[in-house]
């Protein structure tokens, strides 16, 4: 049975996956259907709650902003970032692993060591300091999440490096004089993507969860622009008057965030039971 | 195995100063000072203040004078909180984020792990799967989503808890933030439990167990918790770590006064040695976590103790 195969038989996952693409095309394609956009101030409705008959279908803020239109912003922009980030992640840790593992012996256990000592520190505070530094930039904190992210990712290269090193096909390449940056770019790479692209998944809901954190601690997402924690933030703070400024963000997050671990998980299992048939 | 010990805790003595001196120079590198206000001070009064504080000295007599006075024990004076030393302000702070922290860690294990063991025990029944989908939910959704939607239901629906606030001594204040807080972990401790544990209780030595006749309770609490809790203690430190961040933003939306509000607020204000004593309280406490997982694992696993 394929992976694709193995996968679509899940049904959790295949819900998971449906609620994403749907989230996903509403947030995309919502603003089209709203007549309110993120930063038009509607006094006559301030913390108006939630119908279907206003002209504010999920409410809006103290600042009569409406909730609708600012919830399917922080979607695109919590993802936005998430992608970003991955990115960044995924093309550091996979060069450095792939270096690493395909290097070997003196210059693997330096890569190595060096990533241990990293993933000992408290990374996250030093993310705090670099937002505080370098200012509040959407950038760099693609850049601070991005980093956070490489570590697991080039460990994880690295050791499925290791294994590919030792197939014939490589052997093969440097027989036929391949240089070393070619037969890694051409030959190790491409058969890394299975386990990278599941452990990508993985972390995609943990960066739009840090996101989150930091635009609710005021170091993310900066006004008028809106990301899911920066929502729940302002929420939080309101929750007694207006309950639904915290349900609909911090619900959309949740959603979110359930169902791409269930889809990141469904990924995961579908490829190990494809090694273990190899086997 | 003490010799093991004290050249782990002499590893870490390095590792610590340089998160210090990392942390120092990151935060000195930063635009714009502790004095920084609404209104620029006259010249002669921030040079007085920076004369007092010994802000005036290059750079690198700063952090020698820094470092001298921390073998000393001496975090310095805050440069926000007029009047009180880091010291002071991480002291009345700590034992409330202590006891937060505390709490939450003891409720994931002492709940995770039961959970997970009866979950492998009834292996795809019902409550097995219940337990395993509820757990992917718990993982998914964080502390600061959590905890408000709990104040929410517990606290102005149903009046049963206060949503926030602190009076000291008082238990019922603690109650959503601990729950909030320890709810992450303590999934992935029960999912991390309940994997291993199947994966032990199929294995040899487990069956020799159940043929010689052993009850099941010695069955598991003899000879198969052990094994099992291997990948569990490898996970304390991370958790350690992640109810450490999480109790960032439970304090500041609970309003405990516990120290996770000094770390934002003492980097945006630019308070030097506020952020310094954090960072060297939160890294201790976690190279600490990590001493203590390594002791752990040797006493776990008899194969560490005696050397491969």
């Amino acid at each position: 049975m394929s992976t694709i195969h193995r996968l679509r038989s899940n049904a959790g996952a295949a819900l998971a996956s449906g609620v994403i693409v749907l989230l996903v095309a509403i947030a995309v394609i919502g603003p089209w259907f709203n007549p309110n956009n993120i930063e038009s101030l509607d006094w006559a409705h301030v913390a108006a709650s939630p119908g279907l008959t206003g002209a504010h279908w999920l409410g809006t803020d103290r600042l009569g902003r409406d909730l609708f239109a600012r919830t399917l912003e922080g979607i695109r922009v919590s993802l936005a970032v998430a992608c970003a980030a991955s990115a960044i992640s995924l093309s550091v840790g996979i060069a450095y692993g792939a270096v690493a593992g395909y290097a070997g012996g003196r210059w693997d256990q330096l890569m190595m060591r060096f990533i241990e000592v990293l993933s000992g520190l408290p990374l996250i505070f030093f993310v705090i300091f670099l937002t505080v530094i370098f200012g509040r930039s959407r950038y760099l904190l693609f850049l601070a999440i991005g980093a956070i992210g490489w570590l697991t990712m080039a460990r994880i290269v690295r050791g499925q490096t290791l294994s590919i090193r030792q197939r014939e096909f490589i052997e093969a390449a440097v027989a036929s004089g391949a240089g070393t940056g070619r037969i890694i770019l051409r030959h190790v790479v491409p058969n890394l993507l299975g386990p990278v692209i599941v452990y990508a998944t993985l972390t995609i809901p943990q960066i739009i969860l840090f996101e989150s954190f930091l635009s609710f601690l005021g170091l993310g997402i900066q006004e008028p622009h809106a990301s899911l924690g920066t929502l729940i933030a302002e929420g939080a703070g309101e929750m007694e008057a207006a309950p639904w400024m915290l349900l609909v963000p911090g619900g959309v997050l949740a959603v979110l965030l359930v169902c791409l671990s269930i889809v990141g998980d469904g990924l995961r299992d579908a490829m190990v039971g494809d090694a273990g048939e190899a086997t | 195995m003490i010799r093991y010990f004290i050249k782990r805790l002499a590893g870490a003595v390095p590792t610590l100063l340089i998160i210090i001196t990392a942390a120092f120079f990151l935060i000195r590198s930063a635009p714009g000072g502790p004095f920084d206000q609404e209104q620029t001070l006259p010249p002669e009064i921030l040079a007085n203040l920076q004369t007092a504080y010994g802000l005036d000295l290059p750079i690198w007599a700063q952090y020698g004078r820094y470092l001298g006075a921390l073998a000393r024990g001496d975090f310095g004076p805050s440069f926000k909180y007029k009047d009180f030393t880091v010291t002071e302000l991480i002291g009345q702070g700590f034992p409330v984020t202590l006891q937060l922290g505390a709490l939450a860690l003891i409720l994931a294990l002492g709940l995770g792990l039961p959970l997970g063991t009866y979950a492998a025990l009834h292996h795809r029944s019902a409550a097995d799967h219940a337990a395993t989908s509820l757990a992917v939910v718990g993982i998914a959704v964080p502390s600061f989503v959590m905890l408000p939607f709990l104040g929410l239901v517990f606290g102005i629906y149903l009046h049963w808890l206060p949503v926030a606030g602190w009076e000291p001594g008082s238990i019922r204040h603690l109650v959503l933030p601990v729950i909030a807080l320890c709810l992450p972990p303590l999934c992935i401790i029960a999912r991390m439990t309940r994997g291993s544990m199947l994966e032990v209780l199929r294995s040899q030595y487990i069956r020799t167990a159940h043929a010689k006749g052993l009850p099941l309770r010695i069955v598991i609490l003899r000879h198969a918790l052990r094994p099992a809790l291997l990948p569990v203690a490898g996970y304390l430190a991370p958790a350690v770590a992640s109810i450490m961040t999480g109790s960032l933003v439970v304090e500041s939306i609970a309003g405990l006064p516990g120290i996770g509000r000094y770390l934002v607020q003492g980097a945006l204000n630019r308070d030097y040695t506020l952020v310094m004593g954090m960072v060297i309280i939160y890294s201790a406490l976690l190279i600490a976590m990590g001493l203590a997982v390594d002791v752990l694992y040797a006493w776990l696993d008899p194969r560490i103790r005696f050397g491969r």
